[in-house]
């Protein structure tokens, strides 16, 4: 186990290294640069004077090795398109909005979706199971920004219940549509995912022996049942967990909300390269961390599993 | 193959004259749950009516998807002339939804091919030939799985979009023409199909470590049977049942792929209708003319709940487990 975990950190590094690669080429072959104004473009001495001062100049080998030393040293850059800001301030502002987002959405998907997988497994094939199958598939095949854009038109525009967007911090009636609709999507694959594996479980002949000792019905599903078809789920919970703060960026246009995601899109338009970087590492960074906590995680909750 | 085996002992166990039990391959048996599948069953009439639509749009559709009707702008649905109404520009939203299968079904055809015929042969080979072709594959897997993959679409998206601007000859030429004439579609095949094979190779390599293990392919190799020939015919037919669902279930998650990346504007270019682009205009008028948004809306989601009926109903009607 300690040496399994040891493994999987030092692998992070030429992961995220190649990860870094593979967007530096792919950002700066992209044809524009960050001062392409249509309006009124920067030629001349000052176009020269702006490249020196953020390093554009420099043949792209240097460029590439000193934003990833400076990257190891918690410095990603300035931002191109608001000139005097750092890339860490711009994270400031933005990545704290959609990683509270992103909290309240698994939150609230991982109670709906364990909920309705546990009662659709414990009442397979009747009425119930059917409903909760056909929601989980639904929520699966609706985009979130469809959803979120329905629930606007409804308790925004009709019902005059949440204001039609914008930001609010963690508790507050404006969190509640991005969050629902974000979580929509995981809670849909939690879902399937425990009534899957609570099927298998409930098969297994402990479950039998439990039932055989007497236990109620309630200590067989909760002590027995949910204990260990929540192993698997909880690894997807994981996996979700970084895809939803990844992926928020259709709910925070849809929603207005003034996260890192919509923020992006923007950078990527404007080619600000400090900003498109800084992100995708972050991501790719929380990602593979995320990867690794539910891989080693698998192994503590479930004693069967052995890494080599 | 072993559906017969119940089949076959209690006629033994009758003492009744034994009938010799009608073989059946996979696919007949397979075809045979699935039809019995209601749910599946309703997806594939609704497919074939909107792949009927893509096939005669020109036809089927009232108005061309850019032609307007400039008297008649923001119309509601079930207005004169038009079923669900007109957009901004007062064009016909009906005829754009029917134009739109065009775009969707495309990209849920092409890319699960993509995913096909790149992760599958790397899933093969990986796994059969194990060693460092194995290792080195599978690192490959694992970087681009680490890569957040929409913020990669969208990279990947502008970087084609500026690409393709800056073409005026060579080889690439005719790439950007075919990507012009369609209205941006290769753009979206290649930004959705880089990083969706990874799943489908990893699901193979695992079927064919377990697969080759197995005493028919030794049998092969004693009889001498090429590594390319034990490949071809003993694992792939033997994948053959997780590469179908993988592939089927790759279409839903193209087709929102699509809208999806048409919705940020990177996808397909307008005036060319995108259920995504549709949708996106819907949102922007959301608080005026809620029905823009909500035909598209639910034609998109209801080919992608179809799919996903589709997959889910041929995974079951796979899964030997869920034999009765």
């Amino acid at each position: 186990m300690g040496r399994y975990a040891i493994r999987r950190i030092l692998l992070l590094v030429p992961t995220l290294l190649a990860v870094y690669t593979i967007s530096f080429l792919l950002i700066h072959a992209t044809p524009g640069g960050p001062w392409d104004d249509a309006d009124k473009p920067i030629t001349g001495e000052a176009l020269k004077a702006l490249n020196e001062k953020f390093g554009i100049d420099k043949p792209l080998w240097r460029q590439y090795g000193d934003y990833l030393w400076n990257a190891l040293h918690g410095d990603f850059g300035l931002s191109f398109a608001q000139r005097g800001r750092t890339v860490a301030e711009i994270f400031h502002d933005f990545f704290p909005v959609s990683l509270q987002l992103g909290l309240i959405a698994i939150l609230l998907a991982a109670t709906l979706g364990i909920t309705a997988g546990t009662f659709s497994a414990i009442k397979q094939n009747t009425p119930v199971d059917y409903f909760c199958t056909f929601g989980a598939i639904i929520g699966i095949s609706a985009p979130s920004y469809v959803i979120a854009s329905l629930l606007i038109l409804l308790f925004a525009n009709t019902l005059h219940l949440v204001p039609t967007g914008g930001w609010d911090g963690f508790f507050s009636r404006a969190t509640f549509v991005p969050a629902f609709a974000l979580a929509l999507g995981p809670a849909a694959i939690l879902a399937r995912y425990t009534r899957s594996s609570l099927l298998d479980v409930l098969r297994q002949d402990y479950i039998r022996t439990s039932r055989a000792k007497g236990l109620n019905e309630r200590g067989v599903m909760i002590r027995h049942g949910l204990r260990n078809a929540l192993i698997p789920v909880a690894t997807v919970l994981g996996l979700s967990f970084a895809n939803v703060i990844t992926g928020s960026f259709f709910i925070e246009t849809t929603c207005n909300v003034p996260g890192i995601g919509r923020y992006f899109v923007k950078s990527v338009s404007g080619r600000d390269y400090p900003v498109m970087l800084g992100t995708v590492l972050m991501f790719a960074a929380i990602i593979a961390v995320m990867n690794l906590i539910v891989d080693l995680l698998y192994g503590v909750l479930d004693p069967r599993i052995a890494y080599e | 193959m072993a559906t017969n085996t119940t089949a076959t002992t209690t006629a033994l166990a009758q003492a009744a004259p034994i009938i010799a039990p009608k073989s059946v391959s996979l696919t007949q048996d397979a075809w045979r749950r699935f039809i019995r599948n209601k749910a599946a069953l309703a997806s594939l009439i609704f497919i074939g009516i909107i792949v009927f639509a893509a096939l005669f749009a020109p036809i089927v559709a009232p108005y061309h998807y850019a032609t307007q009707d400039i008297k008649a702008t923001t119309q509601g649905i079930g207005s004169s002339g038009h079923l669900l109404g007109t957009d901004r520009l007062g064009r016909d939203i009906l005829s754009r939804i029917i134009y739109g299968t065009r775009i969707s079904l495309a990209v849920g055809l092409v890319v699960p091919l993509m995913i096909v015929l790149i992760g599958v042969p790397v899933g093969l080979v990986a796994g059969y030939k194990g060693g460092w072709v194995d290792t080195f594959s599978m690192r490959i897997v694992d970087v681009f799985y680490a890569i957040p993959n929409l913020l990669f679409i969208i990279i990947f998206m502008t970087y084609l979009k500026a690409k393709f601007q800056h073409v005026n000859g060579g080889w690439l030429l005719p790439l950007k023409s075919f990507d012009t004439a369609t209205g941006g579609m290769l753009g979206v095949f290649l930004g959705l199909g880089l990083l969706s094979w990874l799943t489908v190779s990893r699901l193979v390599r695992g079927q064919v470590l377990s697969l080759k293990r197995k005493e028919f392919v030794e049998a092969a190799h004693c009889i001498g049977a090429s590594n390319s020939r034990i490949i071809t015919r003993h694992l792939l037919p033997n994948t053959l049942a997780v590469i179908i669902v993988a592939a089927t279930l790759g279409i839903p998650a193209a087709i929102l792929g699509e809208a999806g990346i048409s919705f940020i504007g990177l996808g397909i270019n307008p005036p060319v209708p995108s259920w995504g682009l549709m949708i996106s205009e819907g949102i922007a008028d959301l608080r005026s003319y809620p029905y823009m948004l909500i035909s598209p809306a639910v034609v998109l989601s209801l080919t992608a709940l179809s799919f996903n009926f589709i997959g889910d109903g041929l995974r079951d009607a796979f899964d030997p487990w869920m034999k009765k």
